[in-house]
């Protein structure tokens, strides 16, 4: 395996959006608003950037296609932007740009941002995607909750699951991440719920309901990287540095081959592994301190606790059911209310996952910090259960 | 000589009880209190004549004594007849023949413009076949007849396919005499571009139409073959007109016991296709060797074609047929589902049905025309693997061969769901949306639509068979795309 870029950049600075249905603000706005933030976290002023990375998913109704959008809004001096689009991990593929060009040595200070502006479709929910002149005339008819729902038609039956276990265990995951995002003043849903309203909510897709699927928002987050050195020259206290940062894709072998039995993310276990390796974490399931996992749907985050190799595999259900994965467990997921709660603009949304790690590790989690915690992974996926982008990043303090 | 040496049919699963049409028009119309008995098929959103025509076809070479499409080199000729075919100028014989792998040096031809059309289409393929111009043709009748809201064929009409295989030698029924006759007599009529028909006073019909060129045509193939009307077994003459076989068969001298059911109970009356319906319907349950079967059908004129049973009627093929297809109906009195099926109501779809994504590559469906239309994928000749699509790179992760696999379709394969969803959210006709991915018995798979599937009835581990649909409609361009969902295996279909 290559060497790595473990504690080679240093977060200097970040900004994230209030998250929501943001009717008065444009993607230009949202940009704006976590970009000023970053900036002032950073104590620097946007001349001093090198280059940007930004994401966005759904040009057609955000801001259309490049990275001169960003270049624009933000008024940048001229510097190079590249546009990235990876699915739901597109916020992943940014924050990598701008880690890889400071660690090449290529900048001393870049910046990742990405925005999603999902809220003028006139309804509910994203919109299809068509993937192509091919696809449009054979796949298979479907949604975002549709799709990840499949994983829980053979999660149950690979473990003797009932319906009603399953249900329990999905539900317990929504109530956790809605009382998580109820102390966080930038989430989208801020309501706390009971396991009752979880259980009875309108079907969304078999088996998940209403609350089982996450908050379609408007947001954006941005960061801002550097090395350690120079961050140390610039004043910065308790840095953080990226201990790992993996990607893995779906090669068709899950969608075509019938060795995958859909009830979990061959990629996921894949960018794990190879995350843990680069961060020389041994014994996730002690090391990792907390997480923000891609909860786009309650039963994404359940499979991938075991991707992540932090519950055993079928111990999910009982690692839920137990608190393990609440602020108050041992390690704490979505403590900012995930995607779940804090909000879904999707092109942001890995960034925001960092964003909260980032705030914890720095003691700045207002009334959400947790005691002391030393690692923290962000997990980001795009795409569907048989098809997708898999991205790990394990950030803590320098070393 | 030539014979038909093998049958099928494909109805819908779905029927409409004629109670829940006769109530919504009895405000209207009070005599459709009395109207309101059995029930007819109904097409669900995704069939039209096309996918029926394919399914019905399948029926008939796929299973018993015919060969698989495969095996079928000696089939010359892909006859299709119906007046509701989807495309007025795209040939839809050749898309039926694509989807059964049938396409390459064969005739295909339309035949339609008159609700004879399935007869004169058997007609003509008896005729080359016994000259030296086809040694094997398949004939299919299909319709999905549109009827205006509280109309007589709403009642009346039923949605259907049946197919015949047609060849050289005496068959299950040898072909002793055919007979044609032409005369402009509009019973009804449909104009080139309207929707619906527009149809006469049925007195009329029956007593200055059906009662005069009818019998004419069948006293004329009874000469031709010198067999006594009296000595007719069998006779088969569609007519959603209440007694107007009876009255042919008396008017002729065919005695009346030969008139056998014409499903007017149980399907309705499908259009060109019914004469081979009842054909069908007549040969699953077996022949007594050596019966006689008058087939008639009328429109502007008349066809009348004679057979003899062979020893080989005598037992049934083993199709699913009008009869197995009858046995595996679901019966509905959902009437607003009807109109919406069949864009008879102007529904609220939502936003999401809104979407403009449905304009279709030709180029890219010409290319992939074996995939899209005859679910064709690949093996691997290096490691055996099964695959869908067929791609360059084989998909099996431990093997990776290039540019090593062969065509392979799966339209015939056994599958089973692996993982599978009922969602509320995403834009169908008939919701909810059913989609997820199944595992084919021998190897290969993908994430398909269901459809004819009830709410509760999938599981992992469901078995599902694969059959012909239509995939979306472009409504703003008139185009059709079809491509193969997965339908859960029922009865004495399993």
């Amino acid at each position: 395996m290559a060497r790595g870029i473990k504690d080679k950049v240093a977060i200097l600075g970040m900004g994230c959006s209030r998250f929501g249905e943001r009717w008065e603000s444009g993607a230009e706005e949202l940009m704006v608003e976590a970009y000023e933030e970053a900036l002032l976290d950073a104590g620097i002023d946007g001349s001093q950037l090198d280059a940007a990375w930004f994401s966005t998913h759904y040009e057609e109704i955000n801001v259309g296609k490049g990275g001169l959008p960003l270049a624009t809004a933000l008024r940048l001096p001229n510097i190079a932007v590249t546009r990235v689009e990876n699915f739901c991990a597109s916020g992943s593929e940014a924050f990598r740009g701008a880690v890889y060009a400071v660690a090449s040595g290529a900048c001393d200070i870049a910046l990742a941002l990405g925005v999603e502006k999902l809220k003028d479709t006139g309804y509910g929910g994203l919109p299809g995607s068509l993937g192509g002149t091919l696809n449009a005339q054979w796949a298979a008819t479907g949604s975002a909750p549709g799709n990840f729902a499949q994983l829980a038609s053979a999660y149950r039956a690979k473990h003797g699951v009932s319906r009603k276990d399953l249900k329990r265990a999905l539900a317990h995951i929504s109530v956790k991440s809605h009382a998580n995002g109820a102390k966080n003043d930038k989430a989208h849903l801020r309501k706390p719920i009971t396991e009752e309203q979880a259980l009875n909510a309108p079907m969304i897709a078999e088996p998940l309901g209403l609350f089982d699927c996450c908050g379609v928002s408007d947001g954006a987050a941005a960061c801002i990287v550097t090395t350690p050195e120079i961050a140390k020259q610039l004043g910065k206290e308790r840095i953080v540095t990226v201990k790992a940062l993996q990607l893995s894709l779906s090669n068709g072998s899950e969608a075509g081959h019938n060795s995958w039995d859909g009830s979990y993310f061959h990629t996921t276990r894949i960018a794990a592994r190879k995350a843990y390796e680069e961060a020389g974490i041994k014994k996730p399931r002690e090391e990792v301190s907390m997480f923000e996992c891609h909860d786009c749907f309650s039963v994404t985050e359940l499979v991938t606790m075991e991707d992540l190799q932090l519950s055993a595999e079928g111990g999910a259900i009982t690692d839920v059911l137990d608190g393990f994965y609440d602020a108050e467990g041992t390690i704490p997921c979505q403590i900012d209310g995930g995607l779940k709660c804090f909000g879904h603009p999707i092109g942001a949304s890995g960034i925001r996952m960092l964003y909260e790690m980032y705030l914890q590790l720095s003691h700045r989690a207002g009334p959400r910090q947790l005691d002391a915690p030393r690692i923290g992974m962000t997990h980001n996926l795009g795409g569907s259960p048989m098809s997708n982008v898999a991205a790990v990043c394990i950030i803590g303090a320098a070393e | 000589m030539a014979g038909i040496s093998a049958y099928g049919a494909y109805v819908p699963r779905l029927r409409l009880a004629r109670s829940a049409i006769a109530a919504a028009h009895q405000w209207s119309d009070p005599s459709f209190k009395g109207k309101g008995k059995g029930e007819r098929a109904i097409a669900n959103w995704d069939e039209d004549a096309i996918t029926m025509a394919v399914e019905a076809a399948r029926d008939c070479l796929a299973h018993g004594a015919a060969p698989g499409p495969e095996a079928s080199a000696s089939l010359d000729a892909l006859y299709l007849a119906s007046t509701t075919l989807p495309f007025a100028d795209r040939q839809n014989a050749g898309i039926v023949a694509t989807a059964l792998s049938l396409d390459g040096q064969r005739r295909t031809l339309d035949i339609t413009g008159s609700q004879r059309a399935g007869t004169t289409a058997l007609l003509e393929a008896l005729h080359a076949v016994s000259g030296p111009y086809s040694d094997q043709a398949l004939v299919v009748g299909t319709d999905k007849r549109p009827a205006k809201v509280a109309s007589a064929g709403e009642l009346a009409y039923g949605d259907g396919a049946a197919a015949l295989l047609v060849e050289e030698g005496e068959g299950l029924l040898t072909f002793l005499a055919g007979v044609t006759e032409t005369t402009d007599f509009v019973d009804h009529f449909r104009g080139a571009g309207e929707a619906f028909d527009y149809t006469w006073e049925e007195r009329w019909i029956r007593d200055e139409g059906i009662s005069q060129i009818v019998p004419e045509a069948v006293n004329a193939v009874l000469a031709k073959a010198g067999v006594e009307a009296s000595a007719i077994d069998h006779f088969i003459f569609p007519s959603t007109i209440g007694r107007a076989a009876d009255g042919v068969a008396k008017s002729v001298g065919i005695k009346a016991e030969a008139l056998g059911d014409n499903l007017s109970a149980t399907l309705g009356e499908c259009g060109t296709a019914h004469a081979l319906v009842m054909l069908s319907h007549l040969l699953e349950g077996g022949l007594k060797p050596g019966a006689l079967v008058l087939v008639a059908a009328f429109g502007q004129g008349c066809d009348a074609l004679l057979f003899r049973a062979t020893e080989a009627a005598a037992a049934p093929q083993g199709k699913l047929g009008v009869r197995g297809h009858l046995a595996l109906g679901k019966t509905s009195d959902n009437y607003m589902q009807y109109l919406a099926f069949n864009d008879l109501v102007t529904l609220e779809k939502g936003m999401r049905a809104e979407r403009d994504d449905y304009k279709t590559a030709l180029s890219v469906t010409y290319r992939k025309r074996d995939m899209l239309l005859a679910l064709e994928g690949g093996k691997c000749t290096q490691c055996g693997t099964l695959q869908f699509p067929r791609t360059d790179i084989c998909v099996n992760p431990q093997c990776g061969a290039h540019h090593t696999q062969e065509p392979h379709s799966f339209r015939d394969s056994k599958a089973s769901v692996l993982t599978w969803s009922a969602d509320y959210l995403t834009y169908i006709p008939n919701p909810p949306s059913h989609y997820g991915m199944i595992t084919f018995e021998d190897g290969g798979r993908f994430m398909t639509d269901f459809t004819d599937v009830d709410v509760g009835e999938l599981d992992v581990g469901t078995p599902v068979k694969m059959m012909f649909r239509i995939k979306s409609r472009d409504g703003l361009r008139g185009f059709v795309r079809y491509f193969w969902k997965a339908v859960p295996q029922r009865g004495q279909d399993a």
